[in-house]
């Protein structure tokens, strides 16, 4: 006897549930599919192609209304479901009930809207169906500049489609990179970049405060302040499941409508699929675990037993040109180990997740080809202890070679390219070197190979170990760490050369071994990039040593020391008396004098940090920075004010000298002194600049040491005037920190390129000097404030300081 | 198992690390990646360094005192070094933190 069969939602899952029965079973039910939308199934999947232009709604439609009438479906489309009866087993429409035996809810998700002002206005359209991608064309057809919030998958989809169409595309995303739960950094990365190539501007991490407009949206306004004009916006931030017709009936509803493996929900004959349902605590957005749920509920409706299981999914980005794939899963497991095979000239990426001899994730970037069979080893289970050593370069390479790089390299023939940038084949450089070319150094003189982007550094020192054996006398430059063959000089060069503003980039374009770095390179890579790109690089606390990270010095208990600044060494009685209601009110246990002319609280518990540094600033004091890798102090002596002695006002002169270069990050820790006359009571010449006071002007001398090693400054230049003596430090500091390595104290950093080759720049080339003193104070725009400040204050930073749960306390009560 | 919702994920910074408050002393949660903690006693088992401040890298931490790296799965000491933290099941459901309550109760009642 033909049942009676109601189908609320006319989409992709349900479409395939009907296929399903027709092809079964045709006369089991008589179909009734409700559709909110004027139309029935189209191919979701493919809006994005609509979008572009590359199809048109009519290469999309996978069933016309002929079909529905040939193959006997009661079709009722545009009109909404208002409830849905479950004692009577009517589902309600606006033009009339209908009976049900079995109903299947199918309304599928609806976007998610970020509740800010302006979200109703009418140029503001989510990503959902083909009115919202018929919308957009019409927009683009008017030119100027969308807005699209959101950088998942539809949000990109939505910019390449309507920069296609000649928009003026910027996506803002909230999180650090783009696709962040399908793809990792470096894959997010390249994205980005390939984004960026076609013209579209992406904003990380940006957070939308409004839209702004009275009849229309005419622009975006972001929590930064920043203002983005819009013609369309687009928001895209995700989706949620439908469950409201479910969710009034009274049936059970978690995210989205419960359902057992059978697709049942909680009232037997109403069963769920697609978007709308959650199984087993997962939700479901991609069309390929939909299909298997359709064939589920077609085979229970028609009585025969079958159970949905939770498979592994990939995903792919619909926009021609970026090829990237993510299978599997990477995050939450124990045990696992990465792969990772970077290949920065081709802008390719890729990593694998093994679990116990078994892929569990894999994330591929501009080389996508091999990711089916990835997604086959993750799905399988497959062993792959045996292809480890070869498994990142595919099926081709499996069951062979052996993996000893220095074998690879001497199995290449000798046309093989080795160095891309400058086209040197191994043969070239195997003639140099048995010319008489044994280091790296005479390759590159003698070669050019790898003397551009340095990334075939590895390959050129394998073929000269295989070529002379045990003559071979490996290079005394040190790689930065064990990610790494670069070593610092090298890095330097080419986050400059290349104009990398990331960490991601750094990893990615000069091929880092591990996924982000480690204790070693992070801070390192995180300074050279804030010191080269003041502007386009935002600081990383995480990838600061603690005492950077909580702007305190980390005690071997664990405490903290807390140094308020003193600039010059000069103080009031209202600030000591702050500092010692400080030390009283937190139990401070040790109160000391340091040599650097300010007071050091030692003990400081972390969680009290930011409390303290509220009270040390109500009384103007900010932080001394004595623990970073940046300006500690200027010590001076009175000059002039008080002493018989004194030539020019040094104390002056020093107070303004730290108000200048405070907050400043350098490679190491800088120190100053200035001496009012030649018997040098601030202890200038063994300062990384130190300054002497003569009748004539002052003596700025540099690169002075006074810790593990001794050593006296060496005279940078006489100056006549305060402002030249300001004019020459900044700009000693600011070579300082555009050249030398991380963790080079100046009088390191000096003898290794030469105090003349300083004095070129900073002294005699004046147009240099201005450079550099510009240069520094762009930078200070961005980092002369008091972080004590910024983290008392800020609730979320403050909250940092504290733990993230107490469940002592808990277990007690 | 007894999953105890101590917090969401973006409480803790990518690539940072919160300590948490046990009966069985302070628990480090590392969070090593978008979608992805780990739990570990604070504690070093050289000096006592406070494993929560060091800096996070890949599935390891380093050691602010004096730079020991441990595996966050196995909590084992990297290199030369010869050391163990305990670690502590933990998961992730919608962005909430959940840490085994049996784990690191038990400890104390033993």
């Amino acid at each position: 006897m033909t049942q009676k069969l109601v189908i609320i939602g006319a989409g992709m899952a349900s479409g395939r549930v009907i296929e399903h029965l027709l092809e079964a079973d045709p006369d089991a039910y008589h179909i009734t599919l409700f559709n909110a939308e004027t139309r029935g199934n189209y191919n979701r999947i493919m809006l994005s192609p609509v979008l572009s232009g590359e199809k048109s709604y009519d290469d999309i439609v996978t069933h016309s209304d002929d079909w529905y009438a040939e193959n006997g479906v009661t079709c009722r489309f545009g009109e909404h479901v208002v409830s849905i009866d479950r004692e009577s087993k009517t589902v309600t429409g606006e033009n009339g009930d209908v009976p049900y035996d079995k109903l299947i809810i199918a309304t599928g998700s609806a976007p998610f809207v970020i509740p800010v002002p302006g979200k109703d206005l009418p140029n503001v359209i989510s990503y959902r169906d083909l009115d919202d991608t018929n919308a957009m064309i019409d927009a683009a057809a008017q030119g100027g500049s969308a807005v699209v919030i959101g950088g998942g998958l539809l949000g990109l989809e939505a910019a390449a489609g309507l920069s296609e169409r000649g928009m003026t595309v910027t996506v803002l995303h909230l999180m650090g990179h783009l696709m962040e739960r399908q793809l990792d950094e470096a894959a997010g990365y390249l994205l980005r970049k390939d984004l960026e190539e076609r013209g579209i501007t992406i904003k990380t991490q940006a957070s939308t405060k409004a839209i702004l407009g009275e009849d229309r949206a005419e622009a975006v306004l972001l929590e930064t302040g920043d203002v983005l004009p819009a013609d369309l916006v687009v928001m895209a931030v995700g989706i949620r499941p439908e469950t409201r017709l479910a969710n009034d009936a009274g049936l059970d509803v978690a995210r989205g409508i419960e359902v057992n493996a059978q697709m049942q929900s909680s009232d037997p004959d109403i069963y769920a699929v697609g978007e709308c349902v959650e199984f087993d605590g997962h939700l479901f957005g991609l069309v390929a675990p939909l299909y298997e749920q359709a064939g589920v509920v077609a085979r229970s409706l028609l009585g025969e037993a079958d159970a949905f299981v939770v498979r592994e999914l990939a995903t792919k980005l619909k926009v021609t040109g970026c090829d990237l794939f993510s299978a599997g899963d990477f995050a939450e497991a124990d045990g696992r180990e990465d792969i990772v095979f970077r290949d920065p000239s081709r802008g390719i990426y890729k990593r694998l997740v093994i679990e116990q001899d078994r892929l569990v994730g894999a994330v591929m970037y501009g080389d996508t080809t091999d990711g089916n069979w990835f997604f086959g080893l993750i799905k399988d289970g497959t062993e792959i202890d045996e292809m480890r050593d070869t498994l990142i370069f595919g099926p081709a390479y499996q069951g062979g070679a052996s993996a000893d790089p220095l074998s690879a390299v001497a199995a290449l023939p000798p046309e093989a390219e080795i160095c891309g940038c400058n086209g040197v084949c191994k043969s070239s450089i195997v003639d140099a070197i048995t010319g008489g070319a044994t280091d790296l150094g005479a390759i590159r003189a003698t070669t050019k190979a790898s003397a551009s982007c340095g990334t075939c550094t590895g390959l050129v020192e394998q073929l000269l170990e295989v070529t002379l054996g045990e003559d071979y006398a490996a290079p005394e430059s040190q790689p930065v760490c064990g990610c790494t063959d670069l070593d610092h000089e090298d890095l330097r060069r080419l986050i400059k050369s290349q104009e990398l503003k990331s960490q991601a980039a750094v990893w990615q374009e000069l091929g880092w071994k591990t996924p982000n770095g480690c204790h070693v390179c992070r801070p390192a890579v995180n300074f050279y990039l804030l010191a080269d790109w003041p502007l386009e690089y935002r600081d990383d606390p995480q990838s600061r040593f603690v005492n950077e990270r909580k702007h305190a010095n980390i005690q071997k208990d664990g405490t903290f020391s807390v140094v308020p600044r003193m600039w010059g060494g000069i103080t009031t009685p209202d600030e000591l008396r702050a500092i010692a209601d400080a030390a009283d009110k937190y139990d401070v246990p040790t109160v000391k004098v340091t040599g650097g002319q300010r007071i050091d609280l030692l003990g400081v518990r972390g969680e009290n940090l930011p409390a303290i540094w509220a009270d040390l600033n109500k009384a103007g004091l900010v932080s001394g920075h004595a623990y970073s890798k940046g300006l500690r102090t200027v010590k001076t002596c009175v000059g002039t004010d008080h002493c018989r002695f004194g030539t020019q006002d040094s104390t002056g002169l020093g107070i303004k000298l730290e108000k200048i270069l405070w907050g400043s990050w350098t490679p190491h820790k800088v120190k100053l002194g200035v001496s009012g006359c030649p018997r040098n009571c601030a202890e200038a010449t063994c300062k990384d600049v130190g300054i002497i006071c003569v009748d004539s002007g002052y003596q700025v001398s540099v690169a002075g040491a006074a810790g593990m090693e001794v050593k006296e400054t060496e005279r940078l230049a006489d100056a006549e005037t305060e402002q030249e003596a300001i004019d020459l430090t900044i700009a000693f500091i600011q070579l300082y920190r555009e050249n030398a390595k991380y963790l080079d104290r100046p009088y390191k950093w000096v003898a290794k390129v030469g105090l003349d080759w300083v004095k070129s720049r900073v002294v005699d080339d004046l147009n240099e000097r201005q450079r550099l003193i510009d240069a520094f104070e762009l930078s200070q725009t961005i980092y002369r404030k008091d972080p004590w400040a910024e983290h008392a204050t800020d609730r979320e930073t403050r909250a940092n300081y504290a733990p993230l749960a107490n469940l002592v306390l808990e277990a007690a009560e | 198992m007894s999953w105890i919702d101590i917090g969401h994920i973006d409480d803790i910074p990518l690539r940072g690390a919160r300590v948490v408050k046990t009966p069985s002393g302070c628990v480090g949660l590392f969070r090593t990646d978008e979608a992805e903690v780990f739990a570990a006693s604070n504690a070093c088992p050289h000096k006592g360094g406070p494993l929560s401040e060091g800096i996070v890298h890949g599935q390891k931490v380093t050691c602010p005192l004096h730079n020991w790296v441990f595996d966050l799965n196995t909590g084992k000491a990297q290199g030369s070094d010869d050391g163990r933290v305990d670690t502590y099941p933990v998961r992730l459901e919608n962005g909430r933190i959940l840490i085994d309550g049996l784990a690191i109760g038990k400890r104390s009642a033993a």
